[in-house]
């Protein structure tokens, strides 16, 4: 776990201290909301339908048992015990009152925690893999190059107002759980001909109303010119992109308006500017920074009672199957504590569950613990012969959901139940169907499924990219959910095609049902998931599903 | 013939507490959308929102939203979303639904 220097430790300190006078102004009335507002987003505060939001940021979602339980202890205090994990691996408290603000900053700042450039037309919080520095797949540890870029942005002069918000993901491993095509700027690493790791450098990915999935602008680029590269690219963007409409900002506008090879070009003349003048950090201050990314000590542990248990407790062993990924080491295991319950709310928690979370990660889990871009946490580092403890106290505290990237394991945006951008609710709709398939009980049958919920077109819910994806809209004053198929977030990306008109709430969850059940009957197997029978038949037999009478009257 | 009337209310966000509140026609702002002023004509709804609108430092963000007259002639919402925003989230039993249990 990254620990604040001095210098961070400043910063954070005397950016509470700034927003404290700021709102003391605002609520004396020297300033006025249209100066305020500015204010306030720099430092991760929104007001929502029924009330402010702050957004914290948890860098590359990263927590330790101290950082979760003060979350815990912020939602107690002044929020109402509870806390909404984001797809940006983030943590959004839901109801503080302004003047409660600050002081929530300072507790964050106690425990190295803050709220900077969560909004606003930043560098966004650096998002990464979650099973950074455990994945039996993992070239190295991508979270030492997010801390390096966390620094880099933070309060970066040339960045803090650009044509629009800018989002970029790590991954050290081929197979991509940080969604990188989909960012602005997404960091893939792989290995040249010489074995070197090195950055491919994706650019213009990204959801949203216009999504797009990211092009490559160098396929190798080596790990000591990451950080001027990247500045060029910001350079350049900051440069052209687009500040007349707010719609066509991001940097895949400006990608898709000007072509790859003409943005490269520019990119490369910049970077070869900045290249010999870039104050690339010493061998020493990554040296300082990797260190807090050592791997903890794994002593061989063997498996203990693991396997005896996966065999007589069916439940465990549905517990390990979907929520136990493979660890390097395979004494160990990496375990994901799902925030989906059954009927749940998608990535909430108690600040009573943030606490298990603490403890458990505190005493199996050497004290790691981590956010999911689908929401969930994980305890990367966890010994097979402490998982069956591990699992007893999380399913004491509700947090034993087997269900890890099956189809309750939804990712759904606040939607129009918290956000003021949203056209329709996504979590109530998250809620029916991971409690109507759960009353089938037909989730293991179904195997491996994504389904994505967005409450509006801005895409937070990644609809795009879930083999089924749920986009809730305003159709003449109903709430109405469009339905894509096909899409992907991983190294295979592609976005999901629209199937069709959109449905009421209540026809929703038929339609869903009725596209299920095709795909149980044309699989070829039980190994074939929903996304490759998707793939090898094409939309037509699950349009057909989803419209019954329009493919009749076609027919006819 | 008569056209329909177009009913409106001036609603915002609380200050302090980010909560919904909706312009009465005494000048200050209730919780409750039953107490909201309604301008019945696009005249009378500009000077209310005007009037609303002086008071930024009790309020955030006041805009016009569309309502209807429920059957005690008191202000109702129009809408999906400004009756979420008279309720509160429908995930938990938070907000103004709670206030008023």
């Amino acid at each position: 776990m990254y620990l604040y220097s001095q210098f961070d430790e400043d910063f954070v300190r005397n950016r509470v201290a700034q927003f404290r006078g700021q709102v003391a102004k605002r609520l004396d009335g020297s300033l006025i909301e249209d100066e305020f507002k500015p204010l306030r987003l720099m430092n991760g505060l929104y007001l929502q339908l029924h009330a402010y939001m702050l957004r914290v940021a948890i860098p590359y979602g990263s927590l330790d048992s101290a950082k979760m339980r003060q979350l815990a202890m912020i939602a107690d205090r002044w929020d109402k015990g509870y806390g909404h994990f984001t797809t940006r691996q983030n943590i959004q408290f839901n109801w503080p009152k302004l003047n409660d603000v600050p002081d929530i900053l300072d507790a964050l700042a106690d425990v190295g925690m803050h709220a900077i450039q969560t909004s606003g037309n930043t560098i966004r919080n650096v998002t990464a893999d979650h099973f950074a520095g455990a994945a039996d797949d993992e070239i190295e540890d991508p979270r030492l190059v997010a801390e390096l870029l966390r620094q880099w942005s933070t309060d970066h002069p040339e960045f803090q107002s650009l044509p629009r918000k800018f989002k970029i993901a790590v991954t050290g491993s081929p197979n991509d759980r940080a969604v990188v095509k989909a960012h602005d700027i997404g960091l893939r690493m792989i290995r040249n001909e010489s074995g070197e790791p090195g950055f491919e450098v994706i650019v213009g990915g990204g959801l949203g109303r216009s999504p797009f999935i990211g092009k490559t602008m160098r396929e190798f680029l080596p790990k000591a010119d990451l950080l001027p590269y990247l500045e060029a690219i910001l350079h350049i963007y900051n440069l052209h992109g687009r500040r007349d409409n707010k719609y066509k900002a991001r940097i895949k506008i400006l990608l898709h308006e000007e072509g790859l090879a003409i943005i490269r070009e520019q990119v490369e003349a910049a970077f070869a500017r900045i290249r010999p003048q870039f104050q690339t950090p010493s061998d020493e201050l990554v040296a300082d920074i990797a260190r807090y990314f050592r791997k903890p000590d794994l002593p061989p542990r063997g498996t203990g009672s693991f396997e005896g248990l996966i065999a007589a407790n069916p439940a465990f062993r549905s517990f390990t199957e979907t929520n136990v990924a493979n660890h390097t080491n395979p004494d160990y295991g990496i375990v994901t504590i799902s925030l989906k319950p059954i009927g749940g709310t998608p990535g909430d928690a108690t600040s009573d569950q943030m606490r298990v979370v603490a403890d458990v990660a505190q005493r199996y889990g050497h004290d790691e613990i981590r956010v999911s871009h689908e929401q969930n946490l994980i305890l990367p580092h966890v010994a097979k012969a402490d998982i069956p403890a591990v699992y007893a106290a999380l399913r004491e505290a509700g947090l034993a959901t087997a269900n890890v990237g099956l189809i309750s394991d939804i990712i759904a945006c606040p939607g129009m139940d918290y956000c003021a951008l949203a056209t329709a609710r996504s979590i109530p709709i998250a809620q029916e169907i991971s409690t109507r398939f759960d009353e089938l009980k037909l989730e293991n049958d179904i195997g491996p499924l994504k389904i994505k919920i967005s409450g509006c077109i801005n895409a937070c819910g990644h609809h795009h990219v879930g083999h089924i994806g749920i986009l809730g809209l305003d159709r003449a004053g109903v709430e109405n959910y469009q339905i894509t198929l096909g899409g992907d977030g991983t190294e295979t990306m592609s976005l999901g095609e629209r199937a069709g008109p959109g449905f009421s709430a209540e026809d929703l969850i038929p339609a869903l049902e009725r596209l299920i059940n095709t795909y149980l009957d044309l699989r070829q197997s039980r190994d074939e998931t929903f996304l490759q029978t998707y793939r090898r038949l094409g939309t037509g037999p699950f349009k057909a599903a989803l419209y019954p009478q329009t493919t009749e009257q076609e027919a006819a | 013939m008569t056209r329909k009337a177009n009913h409106q209310v001036v609603t915002a966000n609380h200050l302090l507490e980010g909560d919904a509140v909706w312009f009465t026609a005494r000048q200050d702002w209730s919780r409750d959308i039953a107490d909201a002023a309604v301008a019945s004509h696009e005249e009378a709804a500009q000077a209310l929102l005007n009037a609303a609108s002086k008071q930024q430092d009790k309020v955030v963000g006041p805009y016009l939203a569309a309502a209807a007259i429920d059957a005690n002639g008191n202000a109702a919402p129009a809408h999906f979303r400004e009756a979420f925003r008279t309720r509160g989230p429908s995930n938990y039993f938070h907000g103004k639904q709670a206030a008023g249990a």
